[in-house]
């Protein structure tokens, strides 16, 4: 169908995009080919898993710069840590800021702590919509209603829009 | 048979790689499983340098394992680990008296320090990888450790320059593995100028450009 062909278009756009903007680096490529039949989630499974890790690591990160004493040993500890497994996922700009982090632990930079903080959380939720948005469209079968709200998302590339699109006409179905 | 590697009978038919992996970051645990797999192998994950000697039965408590029946042919481990490194668990398996300071162990890092690839290298590590290992990475660790590495050995300029190496923006002009392997004296001129002087001479470094 010319609405199927358009929209596995615009997916294969969307992930180039990924890419193209750096969000996503070979890394992901890598993890793709280690999918196949036997084990057709496997992509899903460890970015979820690694969803778990970075968010378990920002909350540490966020109570270690709220104490009095800060230790920065523990604090380049934990972003060593989300340095690792974003760049064990292909999360390219996640492992790029933590670069830096780890430098202003160094030099136990407390300003250049909390900015490389901000960052990390900014980077961290814009690439986890992306990724979920990604998933939810290879997810959607040939049904064309679910396709289509996907397209919506894709076009706009607006995740509220896209999450309430979702939840409204996903209880229509 | 013995079990550092040549897992071939005597009939040629590869047996089957049982590979023990050690990484504290469950992400890690978890593609480096689905890479050995991918390749074969057995694989047992843990999760620390502790478990790994536990499952070994080297951790003081069990001495008298049966090795036969855990037959583990190659340890991955990760470097930096909570408690005990990886450097840390290479040293206590290679100073083990027995079969165990038999099986390679490769170490994996995310951080290229020269130091660090030294200190592994000549603590008797086989090989040691850059993160995030590839597929690529695997399936040459696996096809050496199932004897095709030793046929290959001979001709190893040309099996090199056969590897698969995709260019990646974090791989580039970096160095992406170490190899201990015995090669001929003409591979050296290729090594980097900064090539640690103190090296033993049988150890040889590579430096992939992809």
């Amino acid at each position: 169908m010319d609405v199927m062909v358009q929209l596995q278009r615009q997916l294969f756009d969307y992930t180039a995009s990924l890419f193209h903007e750096g969000f996503l680096d070979e890394q992901f490529n890598q993890l793709q080919q280690l999918q196949d039949e036997s084990n057709p989630d496997f992509v899903v499974e460890v970015v979820t898993l690694f969803f778990e890790d970075a968010e378990r690591l920002l909350n540490e990160l966020t109570n270690a710069l709220s104490q009095e004493n800060i230790d920065f040993r523990r604090l380049d500890a934990h972003v060593h840590q989300l340095k690792g497994s974003s760049s064990s996922i292909g999360a390219q700009r996640i492992h790029t800021v933590c670069i830096s982090f780890r430098n202003s632990c160094e030099e136990q930079n407390v300003e250049g702590c909390l900015k490389s903080l901000q960052q990390v959380k900014h980077e961290y939720s814009t690439v986890k919509s992306k990724l979920e948005t990604l998933f939810k469209v290879r997810r959607s079968g040939p049904f064309l209603v679910r396709v289509l709200i996907c397209n919506i998302e894709m076009t706009y590339g607006e995740t509220d829009f896209g999450c309430r699109g979702v939840s409204v006409l996903g209880s229509v179905i | 048979m013995d079990v550092t590697g040549n897992v071939l009978t005597e009939m040629g038919t590869a047996r089957e790689l049982h590979v023990l992996a050690v990484d504290d970051s469950h992400v890690d645990r978890k593609v480096i499983e689905r890479l050995l797999k991918i390749s074969s192998c057995k694989v047992t994950v843990v999760e620390s340098g502790t478990r790994a000697l536990q499952y070994l039965g080297l951790d003081g408590e069990n001495s008298s394992i049966d090795f036969d029946s855990l037959k583990v042919n190659l340890i991955m481990t990760d470097y930096s680990m909570p408690e005990m490194t990886g450097y840390e668990l290479l040293k206590k398996i290679k100073q083990e008296s027995s079969v165990f300071r038999e099986i390679p162990v490769v170490v994996m890092s995310s951080e290229n320090i020269l130091t660090r690839i030294d200190s592994c290298l000549e603590e008797g590590a086989e090989d040691f990888l850059l993160k995030p290992v590839k597929l690529s990475d695997v399936k040459r660790l696996t096809d050496f450790m199932r004897g095709e590495g030793k046929i290959a050995e001979k001709q190893s300029p040309k099996r090199r320059q056969s590897d698969n190496c995709t260019p990646s923006l974090s791989t580039m002009f970096s160095l992406t593995s170490y190899h201990r392997n015995i090669t001929s004296p003409e591979l050296l001129p290729s090594l980097s100028p900064s090539a640690s002087p103190s090296k033993k001479s049988r150890v040889s470094k590579k430096i992939e450009l992809c």
